[in-house]
């Protein structure tokens, strides 16, 4: 999967308090939601982020708490991915299992800049500046992971759990 | 034989079925008790529905449900979030469902009817679910697909963390409690001194906090980005759990020589009364050094200070005193029984008498749900925990985290003061910085 957009380039620390506030987080709808995305930390960004765009971070993003509407809100509002030095970790589990694809690449943060268009093979983990040319390469997943992601996500792996179980203990539910 | 493990470690692999385990092992673990609150929940449930071959919930005594958020409901679609839940835990024969008006706030209410105990894993669709590792468990925040996965299996995939030991030291001042000390720590490591590894917090002064304490430290160990946090079970740990009936569970210990990834000595004893200016948990202040900035608010309770012993420190100072003209006061005590106690003890008369709201346990404020909102440039001086832009309102209100002392004292004193300066001259005004 090749990703392909413009860069919205934000600090250290992005909470997910500014990714969805709280006063949101009684929707479920990820068009709703989509449309507060960011709101507290740039109210311009669903005005200018168009489908396919990329999040390019600091570290730390996604720090605060376990909503999993603030991964849905950022898919709601057309990002197609975020890059960034590191992740806080419940978002990081959040991300892979509502499909929204990050990649950890210091380099490549520090070489990007907010409006460069990049693109991204999701499949390698390589990142293009298209602006200048320059590329870099992300941190690969864990095996496990990788797996989890391929196979179709978290809720297709519980699903062979349950048949494992059900094998392993006939004749119980 | 097997490697000498850290607390975390211990627990971890005795729930992975392995003598051992190491940081970054990538482990599945079976699970004593999964929450979730009605946010949360009705997204693990709407989860829960897609997985094929998943009609019943894998073991429902090891489920518990609490509506707390947005509770009493506040709008229409809180209420039907609410009311999935609830047909849920019906439908599921969930017991453990704790109703509105007989519950309060997750993390003050599970611990205090005995759901919690030593050595158990937990997970919660909620960050501050840390908290539990005041009792020596390990406990973790994620979302609700994880929450709709351990649903079906009671089992969750999880990265062994590397373990971070801090070492307190040092009598407490009279004034100083354990919210101070996780701010001080939180201001020593940053908000992400300790991403994706287990915070074990050890040494002779933490060894001399009360339970309550224990869980408001736990409850911050996310705002320093870990997985879990935890502490060594003694024997107040084993008299809370008899008091509460909670029975059946596995003390483990660290062992020696366990492998940390850093050992941290805080000395305890110089600490003052904190105060996190926004917009992070790190930006930790003496207190005494923020005292020319006025409050509008104060907000006193919450998953991080809404036990009884808080809402007794908070009484400490209000007693006999009136609440600041320029100032609203909410208390919330965390829990209906805690709500209970303050009755019993003449602590809500107190409060009452001081000009405070005492509202119904709900984290209300604490997210920016209801029950005390921030308009735009208010300044609100709080026990939460959160003090992200936005969190408690306006993009351009601002939250100052401290504990029950210091948000009592500067609700009477009108400014951010500890209760050590109340009684000092009036300060000059200062406008919200942000
Ligand atoms: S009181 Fe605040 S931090 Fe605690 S569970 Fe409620 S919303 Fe979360």
């Amino acid at each position: 999967m090749i990703l392909r957009g413009t860069a919205h380039k934000y600090g250290k620390n992005v909470d997910t308090d500014v990714i969805i506030p709280g006063r949101y987080c009684n929707l479920i709808d990820p068009e709703q939601l989509g449309k507060h995305a960011l709101e507290d930390l740039d109210a311009n960004f669903v005005a200018k982020a168009k489908p396919g765009d990329l999040i390019v971070a600091d570290t730390n993003f996604g720090c605060g708490s376990s909503r999993e509407v603030a991964a849905v809100a950022l898919k709601g509002a057309g990002v197609a991915g975020v890059v960034a030095k590191s992740f806080a970790r419940i978002f990081y589990r959040n991300c892979i299992n509502t499909g929204l694809p990050i990649f950890e690449c210091p380099e490549g943060v520090d070489g990007i800049n907010d409006g460069d268009t990049i693109t991204v093979d999701a499949d390698n983990g390589l990142i293009t500046n298209e602006k200048t040319g320059a590329k870099f390469k992300a941190t690969q997943f864990p095996k496990f992971m990788q797996d989890l992601i391929a196979n179709g996500g978290l809720l297709r792996y519980v699903e062979k759990r349950l048949q494992e179980k059900a094998a392993a203990a006939p004749g119980q539910s | 034989m097997a490697r000498p493990m850290t607390l975390t470690e211990k627990i971890l692999a005795a729930h992975a079925g392995k003598a051992d385990v190491s940081p970054g092992d990538i482990i599945s673990i079976s699970l004593d008790l999964v929450m979730a609150n009605e946010l949360s929940a009705a997204v693990a449930i709407t989860e829960f529905r897609k997985i094929q071959g998943a009609t019943k919930v894998w073991d429902a005594s090891k489920i518990a449900l609490v509506p707390s958020h947005f509770t009493p409901n506040k709008d229409i679609a809180t209420a039907t979030l609410s009311s999935l839940m609830r047909s849920f835990a019906k439908e599921q024969q969930i017991e453990n469902y704790f109703e509105v008006g007989r519950g309060g706030i997750e993390h003050v209410v599970l611990p205090e009817n005995g759901m919690i105990g030593p050595g158990m894993t937990i997970i919660g669709g909620d960050s501050h679910t840390t908290t539990y590792g005041g009792l020596g468990a390990f406990a973790t925040g994620v979302g609700s697909t994880d929450i709709a996965a351990a649903f079906a299996t009671g089992e969750m995939w999880v990265r062994v963390p590397p373990s971070i030991k801090i070492v307190y030291e040092g009598t407490l001042r009279p004034y100083t409690s354990a919210k101070d000390i996780i701010l001080q720590t939180i201001g020593r490591i940053g908000v992400d001194g300790a991403i994706y590894a287990a915070l074990e917090f050890t040494g002779p002064t933490v060894k001399e906090l009360p339970i309550s304490g224990r869980f408001t430290m736990a409850n911050m160990s996310i705002e320093a980005g870990a997985k879990n946090g935890i502490f060594a079970v003694d024997a107040s740990a084993e008299a809370y759990c008899a008091a509460v009936g909670k029975k059946d569970y596995t003390v483990y210990h660290a062992d020696k020589n366990a492998e940390y990834q850093d050992v941290i000595a805080i000395d305890c004893s110089g600490i003052e009364p904190q105060v996190a200016i926004p917009w992070l948990p790190e930006n930790t202040k003496n207190a005494s050094d923020l005292n020319h900035l006025t409050v509008a608010q104060a907000v006193i309770g919450t998953c991080t200070n809404g036990r009884i012993e808080d809402m007794r420190q908070a009484a400490e100072v209000l007693k006999g005193r009136k609440i600041h003209p320029d100032v609203r006061a909410i208390v919330i005590p965390g829990s209906q029984k805690v709500y209970m106690q303050c009755i019993k003890e003449g602590l809500a008369e107190i409060f009452v008498e001081a000009g405070c709201v005492l509202s119904t346990p709900t984290c209300g404020p604490c997210v920016g749900g209801h029950m005390g909102v921030l308009s735009e440039g208010e300044r609100c001086i709080s026990t939460t925990n959160r003090n992200f832009r936005g969190r408690m309102g306006h993009v351009k209100s601002e939250v100052y985290l401290a504990g029950p002392y210091v948000a009592a004292a500067s609700a009477i004193a009108g400014f951010i003061t500890g209760p050590e300066q109340l009684g000092a001259a009036a300060p000059v005004r200062a406008e919200v910085t942000a």
